[in-house]
C-alpha cells in the first residue's frame, strides 16, 4: 500500500460526496416546484413540462436545457455513488470487525448519540437509487404505466397515483429520501466547512437539514396523496 | 459489591481471542475501574492464571494511555477516562463487558492492549510547529485573540487515547487529527505549516487505514475530554484551502 496524495484522500471523496449531494438537493427543490403545478390544472402542468423543453431556445435546441440538467444529474449520481462505495468499503474494514461484529457487548450497538437517519444513510441511498430507476421508467419514460399510458404528463401522474400501491411505493421512497436528507444535508454542509458548533444538536445546520428534508418530503408527497384522495382528478 | 466481568482474552496479535467470564466477590464502589482490573489480576495470579493485559499510566485522566470499551462504549458510561471511572457507576450483581478498542488501524497486541502507533505517525506527518531553539521568547510578544487561544486550548486537551476511533462506526480518526490541526492552526506559531500539516496528516491518516468521517458526532460523545465537533469542520476548511492552493 502506498500513501496516496491528499487529492485522493477520504476527505477529498467527502468533498465530492457533499457537492454532488447538494446539486441533487437543488434539483429536488426545482422538481418539487414543478410537481406542485398539478394543483393549477392539466394545462398548467403540461405547459410547464413543455416549457422545460423549450427553455433556452433559440440558443439551445429543443430539450437542450433539460439534457444539460440530465447530464449534470447523472454525473452527480455517479460521483455520489462512487464516493459512497469507496468510503463504505474502506470504513467497514477500518472499524475492525471480528467475526461479523465489532463489539461483543450488545449494549452499545445503537451508539451514544447517532440519529436513526445516519444509520439508514447507506442502505437508504441504495433504496433511493432503485426508486429513481423505477420512477424514471414510470413517469419519465412511461414504460411502466399502471393505470394507463399517456402523452400528457398530467394524465400520467393522475393515472398512476389513483392506484393505492403506487402511492404507497412513492411514500416509502420519499420517507427514505427524507431520512437521507435529514443527515445528508447536515453532513454535506459540515464537510464543506459550514459548521461552527461544538455539538451536533447545537448547530444551526441541524434545524436547517430538518427543514430541507421536511419541505422536500412533504412537498413531493402532497400531489400523489391529493390524487389518491380525489382532490385532484 | 459482587460483579461479573466478561473480558476479551487474546494471547497475541495472531491468535483469535474470545470473551471470558470472571466473577469478583468483593469490589469496593470507591475503586476505579482499573483498580477493579488490578484486583481481578491478583485473583488470576493467585489461581495460577495469566493476568489480563491492559494499558495504564498516570491514572489521573491526563495521559491517554488507558482506555477500554466498557459495555460497548469507549471508556464506559461516563464522560471520563477509564482510570477516572469509578465502580460506584455500576451496581451490585452487574455483568460488565470489557473489550479492547476495535479498529483496523489499532491491532490488538494482547487482551485489552492495542497498538496505537498509528496516532504517533499521524503526528509525525504534520502535528508540530517549527520553533527556534535557545532561550524561551517573551510570551507576550505575539498577541493571540482570547477566543482563538481558548478554542486552541480546548482542542489541545486531546490526550490521544483513541476513544474517538473506537466509538466511530467507520473507525475514523478525524476527531483526533482535526483536534491537532485546530490546536496548531488557530495559533500564530502554527501558520507556516498550516497547509502542509493538513495535507500530510490526512494522507497519513488514510495510509494507516482509518475510515472516512460521516459527521455523526459519535466521537465527540465518547471523548473523555469533550473535544468539540467543530474541529472537524476546521480540518475541512484547512483542507479545502490547501487543496485549492496546490
Amino acid at each position: 500500500m502506498t500513501r496516496l496524495p491528499a487529492q485522493r484522500s477520504t476527505v477529498a471523496l467527502k468533498f465530492l460526496m457533499a457537492v454532488t449531494g447538494l446539486i441533487m438537493v437543488g434539483y429536488l427543490l426545482l422538481h418539487m416546484y414543478g410537481n406542485l403545478k398539478v394543483f393549477a390544472g392539466q394545462e398548467a402542468l403540461d405547459d410547464y413540462s413543455h416549457h422545460l423543453r423549450t427553455l433556452g431556445q433559440p440558443y439551445l435546441p429543443f430539450g437542450g436545457a433539460l439534457w444539460i440538467i440530465r447530464v449534470l444529474l447523472l454525473a452527480s449520481i455517479i460521483g455520489h455513488a462512487y464516493a459512497a462505495v469507496m468510503l463504505w468499503r474502506r470504513n467497514r474494514k477500518a472499524a475492525g470487525f471480528v467475526g461479523g461484529k465489532r463489539y461483543h457487548s450488545p449494549r452499545g450497538s445503537r451508539g451514544i448519540q447517532r440519529s436513526y437517519a445516519s444509520f439508514t444513510l447507506r442502505w437508504g441511498g441504495v433504496v433511493i437509487l432503485l426508486f429513481v430507476i423505477y420512477h424514471l421508467l414510470h413517469l419519465t419514460g412511461n414504460q411502466i404505466h399502471p393505470g394507463g399510458a399517456s402523452d400528457s404528463p398530467y394524465e400520467r401522474l393522475v393515472n398512476g397515483f389513483e392506484i393505492w400501491w403506487v402511492v404507497l411505493s412513492y411514500t416509502i421512497a420519499l420517507l427514505a429520501v427524507g431520512l437521507h436528507l435529514w443527515h445528508g444535508v447536515w453532513s454535506a454542509l459540515t464537510t464543506l466547512g459550514a459548521n461552527h458548533s461544538g455539538t451536533r444538536v447545537g448547530s444551526r445546520l441541524t434545524p436547517l437539514s430538518w427543514i430541507v428534508a421536511g419541505v422536500i418530503t412533504i412537498g413531493f408527497l402532497i400531489p400523489p396523496w391529493a390524487i389518491l384522495l380525489g382532490i385532484v382528478d | 459489591m459482587k460483579i461479573t466481568v466478561r473480558v476479551w482474552r487474546q494471547k497475541n496479535a495472531e491468535s483469535k481471542g474470545e470473551m471470558v467470564t470472571y466473577g469478583l466477590e468483593d469490589v469496593s464502589e470507591h475503586m476505579s475501574f482499573l483498580e477493579m482490573l488490578d484486583v481481578l489480576n491478583e485473583q488470576l495470579t493467585l489461581a495460577g492464571d495469566e493476568p489480563v493485559a491492559f494499558d495504564s499510566d498516570c491514572r489521573e485522566g491526563i495521559c491517554g494511555t488507558c482506555g477500554v470499551v466498557i459495555n460497548g462504549i469507549p471508556h464506559g458510561p461516563e464522560v471520563t477516562t477509564t482510570c477516572q471511572l469509578h465502580m460506584r457507576t455500576f451496581h451490585d450483581g452487574d455483568v460488565i463487558d470489557i473489550e479492547p478498542w476495535r479498529a483496523g488501524a489499532f491491532p490488538v497486541v494482547k487482551d485489552l492492549v492495542v497498538d496505537r502507533g498509528a496516532f504517533d505517525r499521524i503526528i509525525q506527518a504534520g502535528g508540530y510547529i517549527t520553533a527556534p531553539t535557545g532561550s524561551a521568547p517573551e510570551a507576550n510578544n505575539i498577541a493571540v485573540p482570547k477566543e482563538d487561544a481558548d478554542h486552541a486550548f480546548e482542542a489541545a486537551t486531546c490526550i490521544g487515547c483513541g476513544a474517538c476511533v473506537a466509538a466511530c462506526p467507520n473507525g475514523s480518526a478525524m476527531l483526533f487529527t482535526a483536534a491537532k490541526i485546530t490546536h496548531l492552526g488557530l495559533l500564530p506559531q502554527g501558520q507556516p505549516e498550516r497547509d502542509s500539516r493538513v495535507l500530510g496528516m490526512v494522507e497519513q491518516m488514510d495510509f494507516e487505514g482509518f475510515g472516512g468521517c460521516t459527521n455523526i458526532g459519535e466521537c465527540t460523545a465518547a471523548c473523555p475530554k469533550g473535544i468539540p465537533l467543530d474541529v472537524i469542520s476546521h480540518l475541512y476548511r484547512d483542507m479545502r484551502n490547501a487543496l485549492t492552493k496546490a
